[in-house]
């Protein structure tokens, strides 16, 4: 990552022929799909597609067993690339470290990388924890947070980072849809503002149509579709139908009464 | 275990490589030696009593069988700071500090707060092990020599007080200051230097090959401290060796 926290502008990313598999399983079955700089592109799929362990190799955290990742062209997985890029992530679980108060867990990568002052982290901190609508938590520990709350504040800690690639796994998952509509409009405002490239993957159909300028439908490890919001509703295959129509209503339930 | 020593030894190379790195993590450094020696002490100093005790118990009342119980000072002595009290603390450290941080260590992997390190680009050898690692390869040390002089006095307790060997403690540490120099107590804490280096490398080791849930979290508590405990009592035999050759 670049350590000198100058705003930058998105990058692009391409996926290419990307196969994982756990104990002989097959995961990720040959993945091929390219997001432009500044594009917000949305992962839509059901549980177990593979949306958490296609992220994870974007992000160079895992190895595929075949296939690659290019940012801007180059292979993420080659030493010394990672580093190029100013790449951030928000986790599902939020991934806070439990031994660090809120505000530390914000501004850890300043801090750690000795970017900023004390004085000025503190700023920055309590700056983009109003921002995710956090007031007054900052010298609270993780473990005194909502799921919620632990969800807002790794989304601060990844904007602190101003990044030109940012993934969210599950955004406004354990979201209220105030704070929901609030996340996907921070999604939104930081693409108007530094021009990030955002990769988000969620089951939330709200979110994906409301922010998404391209969407992919995933299911068992394949892409099935790639288009724009319009595209991908209006998409024939039933298996992309059947995701986008599930709906509880009070009929379905009493009807299973 | 013997699968894992390549792993362990290319943690020790990264972290040796970082040791640059100390001083920017001096804070964490010392948040870690407060946690070990405050969690420790007490109980090494209790160990210590007893070791010391118990040896001069047992070797105290053989010797005045014979005659022997002047040179029973220098026999405590010697074997509490060469051997006794190096490889017994360390296995008390690896029971209790070791497998606190592999249980850290291991939580921060199983719910991914290494994940989240290694996305802002922090290296968690940096961040996790090198902090530990140095912290228990200062504090070992030191909590072995309130050890030794601990268990010394223990075993001058019993020396006195016992009344098969009832010497005074006069004469049990006269004979101790002739038999025991400095050269024996670094020895000893060369081996304690080597053991904490051991327990701290397994332990973040463990921590951070962690796999499953909360289950998988305890069975890397006990491969650690299993680990930790053979790898000493392996080492203490060639470190041993060494030192009684170059001796």
């Amino acid at each position: 990552m670049s350590e000198s926290l100058q705003p930058l502008t998105g990058v692009s990313v391409q996926v290419c022929g990307l196969r994982k598999g756990y104990a002989g399983q097959p995961v990720l079955k040959g993945i091929d799909f390219t997001v432009e700089r500044g594009e917000v592109f949305v992962i839509m799929g059901p549980s177990g597609a593979g949306k958490s362990v296609l992220i994870k190799h974007i992000i160079g955290l895992e190895q595929p067993e075949a296939g690659q990742v290019l940012i801007e062209g180059e292979p993420i997985h080659q030493p010394g690339v990672r580093d190029k890029f100013r790449l951030a992530m928000v986790f599902q679980s939020g991934a806070l470290l439990n031994s660090l108060t809120v505000g530390e867990n914000v501004g850890l990568y300043l801090s750690e990388h000795r970017l900023r002052k004390p004085v000025e982290i503190d700023r920055i901190v309590s700056e983009k924890l109003e921002l995710v609508g956090l007031t007054g938590v900052k010298h609270r520990f993780p473990s005194e947070l909502s799921g919620g709350m632990k969800k807002r504040v790794a989304i601060a800690r990844a904007l602190v980072i101003e990044p030109q690639l940012i993934l969210y796994d599950e955004p406004t998952s354990e979201l209220d849809p105030m704070i929901a509509v609030t996340i996907g409009g921070e999604i939104l405002n930081l693409k108007r503002r530094i021009h990030v490239t955002s990769l988000v993957i969620t089951h939330d159909r709200d979110l994906a149509f409301g922010v998404a300028d391209r969407v992919a439908m995933m299911y068992d490890g394949q892409i099935l579709a790639i288009g724009t919001v319009d595209e991908i509703k209006r998409h024939p295959d039933p298996l992309i139908q059947k995701f986008l129509s599930a709906n509880f209503s009070p009929i379905n339930h009493q009807k299973s009464l | 275990m013997f699968q894992n020593v390549g792993e362990m030894l290319v943690l020790l190379w990264r972290t040796l490589q970082a040791l640059p790195m100390v001083f920017r993590q001096r804070h964490k450094v010392f948040d870690q030696l407060f946690e070990i020696g405050n969690a420790s002490l007490l109980m090494v100093c209790i160990l210590a009593l007893f070791i010391g005790g118990v040896f001069a118990l047992h070797t105290g009342t053989e010797l005045s069988k014979n005659g022997l119980s002047s040179i029973l000072g220098g026999l405590v002595g010697l074997s509490i700071c060469k051997e006794l009290a190096p490889v017994l603390i360390s296995i008390l450290i690896a029971g209790r500090i070791g497998s606190a941080m592999t249980a850290e260590i291991g939580s921060m992997r199983v719910y991914q707060e290494i994940d989240a390190l290694q996305t802002m680009n922090i290296n968690p050898v940096h961040y996790l092990v090198l902090p530990r690692v140095v912290a228990i390869a200062i504090a070992l040390p030191i909590l072995v020599v309130f050890a030794v002089l601990v268990g010394w006095f223990g075993g001058a307790l019993v020396a006195v007080f016992n009344e098969k060997i009832a010497i005074s403690f006069r004469a049990f540490f006269s004979n101790l200051r002739d038999v025991v120099d400095m050269v024996d107590l670094l020895n000893g804490l060369f081996k304690t230097w080597c053991f904490a280096v051991i327990i701290g490398v397994v332990a973040c080791h463990q921590g951070l090959v962690t796999i499953g849930g909360p289950r998988g979290i305890g069975r890397s508590v006990t491969k650690a401290v299993v680990n930790s405990i053979v790898l000493i009592l392996i080492l203490d035999y060639f470190l041993t060796r060494l030192l009684l050759y170059l001796e």
